[in-house]
């Protein structure tokens, strides 16, 4: 019996594959056994439903898609499906997600778990395809889990387990799993496919907590008295709460079974002893690891603390590792206009700035920044500390190997060109 | 009222347990669990906006002498106010009632009544009586 | 008689005391849903004056399952919804209930997007002829010439002929219906329920509030709209068009009432000019001669 039991947990190898992040995905969601995929394609999301799609049509998966014309109606319709009562999915970007915003209220207020994949990307105007978290971000009050990859593999064991902690009873509340445009999506790395059966094995059949179905004259939404409101809100709060534990404990579980330990809600790299730390979330907080080692070698100790979770808030975790530590740098690839940048805020509400912290911006728009440009803003960083003691910049600015500290005065953002305002000019002078 | 309390019940495929049982694809299993939540749910219910009866400004009142049981008022209530009484008339026809504490005094069924049996009459003139 | 008034249920097919406005057309319309669909029936609502009607949580004035939505996303929720009980093998009715801004307008979109896919639900529009939940402001199906908050001096535009938008789409089954008919709306219900695919009816519903007129003629106006011909009853069955008891009668002008009977009960037409009048006139027999125009080239006519 024990040996059966042990058998049990032991560590099952799947198929290592190389594949883009986006399939990553796709293959995440044929494994969960999703029934309904909605989706409306986007740059970079669409490999997500390409794939899907394929898999369909060879009869690898067992689902419907449905073709819908918009991002509106994408999460409305997997929404539709899941109140139905199957496990439902779809996946969008930028302006996508914008489309569908006031569904992502709609689906978290009625409590039903559905599963959607953001490859995030800037959002216009002026265009533009490429990476940036103001996307996802902007999904941080809508009750929705989000948790955010750092690789592909991360993207597809991120996708199964939001499934399972969607859907537990506990918390019953939708989620995102955030993967970076470009970088994760369009980009091949290898990626261990579990089996079938191990999916099963960690995957529950669904739950949810009701269905809208003949039989029970049951109304989901209708008005609803303001106090009945305020606690129904106060109950969703509790739940995200809750999806604390229920996370950890699924990641610990999907650990056992895959040998990938997903338990905590950050990824802590060599921060326990460090000096200095980065925060952050996404795809280059691998290149922070780099940087993390090319900076020990030169005798600063840095650590790099990834929230692999944004709702739930890692609170715990970012002041055991953050409260101590000389300065906290957090990295930010959008910005809250006329403020700083999203996560530098969360991050520095829950270390109340009691270490020195430094909020950088960069990377806006899909600018290229690799572990030297992290180590460059790791040494002007610890250059600030080291002259003044403490330091409190909730905006300084990277921008091609240059430090923008973005207080008010005059920014040497490029303005529009001479040309262009002559000819404005000149239109204007002429109609007065 | 929360639906927290609802048991939980368990749907499968259409009638076959056995087949969610011996297949080792679990995929159209589906089990509604409701949890500890506050979901906003309500329950087909009368008076969901309370005595609706006290909106009213005119009361429809119904001659059974009059009434020939046709049920127009009863199909064209938009409210479900009215309550055939079987054989109850005069002349053992069925009969027009109405539940006063939710008519909202509308008058359409004294409007498609081919007879005229029903007279709306001003709520005034029953406050003064009682 | 398509049915017996006597044989079906003393049930509540509308739950007394919601919160619909007295004299509602959309309660009798919920009542004629649940009275031709029976327990199938699981209604899809976005915003509108449904969305109020049904009354304070913890308790709903329909008779049937609801799932509200956004206002823009209710033939995409009903997609979904569909076919997720298809998947489970369950044989419901979903049927989109939503008003005629969810459906021409804000939800034009999700709609063709719906029909275009032949997703398998029922689709009606309750058209009350202008946003009624918040305060009768104009829609694309206000009529020509009708005062709403947003248009005193009277409607510039003409009602969008949705009806023939969504017929163009080349679904199995598209009908006109009107609360004052129930016996023709039941039936259309009915053989819409027999249908697979997406079927579309659209639900003349005069509203007392918006169109300014006594809560007790509702009925009473909306058999007026149809008997002066500015309602047509039909339906659209595979591609062919047939009118419906007592449309198919009127395609003779002269068996019409004179269109003046309907407007004069309706505070909305009040101020309507001669001009504005004509305008409408025009308007109906514009739809007249395009449907008479279809029954002709079917040999019909």
């Amino acid at each position: 019996m024990a040996l059966e039991a042990e058998e049990k947990t032991r560590v099952r190898r799947g198929t290592i594959v190389p594949m883009r992040g986006n399939e990553a995905v796709a293959y995440a969601v044929k494994l969960s056994r999703a029934r309904v995929v909605a989706a409306y394609p986007i740059t970079p999301q669409t490999i997500i439903v390409e794939k899907i799609d394929e898999l369909i049509s060879k009869g690898e998966m067992d689902a419907e898609m449905i073709h819908v014309e918009s991002e509106h109606s994408a999460l409305a319709a997997t929404y539709g499906a899941a109140v139905g009562g199957v496990r439902a999915f779809t996946a969008t970007s930028s302006h996508g997600l914008m489309y569908m915003y006031e569904v992502l209220w709609w689906v978290a207020g009625s409590r039903v778990p559905v599963v959607m994949a953001v490859v995030t990307r800037a959002i216009g105007a002026p265009w533009n395809i490429h990476v940036e978290h103001s996307d996802i971000l902007s999904t941080r009050d809508t009750g929705w889990l989000v948790a955010m990859a750092e690789n592909n593999q991360e993207a597809l064991d991120l996708t199964v387990m939001m499934f399972r902690v969607t859907e537990d009873p506990r918390v019953y509340l939708p989620g995102i799993v955030g993967l970076d445009g470009f970088i994760l999506s369009h980009t091949v790395e290898p990626v261990e496919v579990p089996d079938q059966e191990l999916v099963d094995e960690f995957l529950p059949p669904r739950r949810q907590p009701y269905t809208i179905e003949s039989g029970a004259p049951i109304a989901m939404g209708n008005i609803i008295p303001d106090e009945a409101f305020e606690e129904h809100r106060m109950d969703m709060h509790e739940s995200m709460r809750e999806a604390r534990r229920v996370i950890e404990e699924a990641g610990r579980e999907y650990g056992k079974l895959t040998g990938r330990d997903y338990s905590g809600l950050v990824e802590c790299y060599k921060c326990s002893d460090a000096d200095y730390l980065f925060v952050g979330i996404g795809s280059w907080m691998g290149d922070a690891k780099i940087a993390v080692d090319a900076l020990r070698e030169k005798g600063l100790r840095f650590g790099a603390l990834r929230l692999r979770w944004i709702r739930p808030f890692p609170w715990d975790e970012l002041r055991e590792y953050g409260l101590e530590k000389k300065a906290v740098i957090v990295l930010d690839r959008s910005i809250s206009f006329g403020y700083a940048g999203p996560v530098f805020l969360e991050v520095s509400s829950a270390l109340e700035a009691k270490p020195s912290m430094v909020g950088v911006l960069a990377g806006v728009g899909g600018v290229d920044v690799n572990y030297e440009d992290i180590v460059k803003i790791a040494e002007h960083v610890v250059s600030l500390v080291e002259e003044k003691g403490r330091v409190y910049v909730p905006a300084l600015w990277y921008h091609l190997g240059e430090f923008y500290p973005m207080k008010p005065g005059p920014l040497p953002t490029r303005k529009t060109p001479r040309h262009v305002n002559k000819l404005l000019e000149e239109l204007w002078s002429k109609k007065s | 009222m929360r639906l927290s309390s609802r048991k939980p019940r368990k749907s499968l495929l259409p009638g076959d347990t056995a087949l969610a049982d011996s297949s080792p694809s679990r995929k159209d299993e589906l089990v509604v669990e409701p949890g500890d939540h506050f979901y906003p749910l309500s329950i087909a219910a009368p008076g969901s906006m309370g005595r609706t009866g006290s909106w009213r400004i005119q009361r429809p009142v119904v001659d059974a002498e009059k009434c020939i049981g046709c049920y127009l008022c009863w199909l064209y209530c938009p409210d479900n106010t009215i309550i055939m009484r079987e054989k109850a008339g005069p002349r053992g026809q069925d009969v027009a009632s109405i539940d006063y504490e939710y008519c909202k005094g509308c008058g359409i069924c004294a409007n498609v009544c081919p007879v005229n049996a029903i007279e709306m009459v001003d709520e005034s003139k029953f406050i003064s009586q009682s | 008689m398509a049915f017996n008034i006597k044989a079906l249920p003393k049930k509540n097919y509308i739950m007394p005391g919601n919160a619909a406005c007295p004299g509602c057309p959309e309660n009798i319309g919920l009542k004629f849903v649940s009275m031709a669909l029976g327990e199938k029936a699981t209604l899809v609502v976005p915003a509108g004056c449904t969305s109020v009607i049904q009354g304070l949580w913890p308790r709903q004035g329909t008779s049937m399952p609801v799932l509200n939505i956004v206002f823009a996303a209710a033939a995409s929720a009903a997609s979904g919804l569909s076919r997720a009980l298809r998947i489970r093998g369950k044989d419901d009715i979903v049927v989109v209930w939503a008003g005629d801004g969810g459906t021409a307008d804000i939800g034009l979109q999700a709609l063709s997007g719906a029909a275009e896919r032949g997703e398998d639900f029922i689709y009606i529009c309750v058209d009350n002829e202008a946003y009624m939940n918040t305060g009768i402001q104009r829609s694309s199906l206000t009529p020509h010439g009708a005062w709403t908050t947003t248009t005193h001096r009277g409607n510039p535009g003409r009602k969008k002929p949705l009806p023939q938008i969504v017929a163009a789409h080349r679904v199995p089954y598209v009908a006109t219906a009107s609360i004052g008919y129930p016996w023709d709306f039941i039936s259309k219900l009915k053989k819409a329920a027999s249908i697979k695919g997406f079927k579309y009816i659209h639900l003349h519903a005069p509203c007392p509030v918006g169109w300014r007129f006594d809560p007790g003629l509702t009925v009473k106006i909306a058999q007026l709209a149809v008997e002066t011909g500015a309602w047509i009853l039909y339906e659209h069955e595979n591609g062919k068009l047939k009118l419906n008891p007592p449309s198919n009668k009127l395609v003779d002008p002269s068996k019409r009432k004179p269109l003046e009977e309907y407007i004069k009960l309706q505070g909305r037409f009040r101020h309507l000019t001669d001009r504005d009048l004509e305008e409408l006139k025009k308007e109906i027999e514009e739809n007249w001669r395009e449907i008479t125009a279809i029954l002709r080239a079917q040999g019909d006519l």
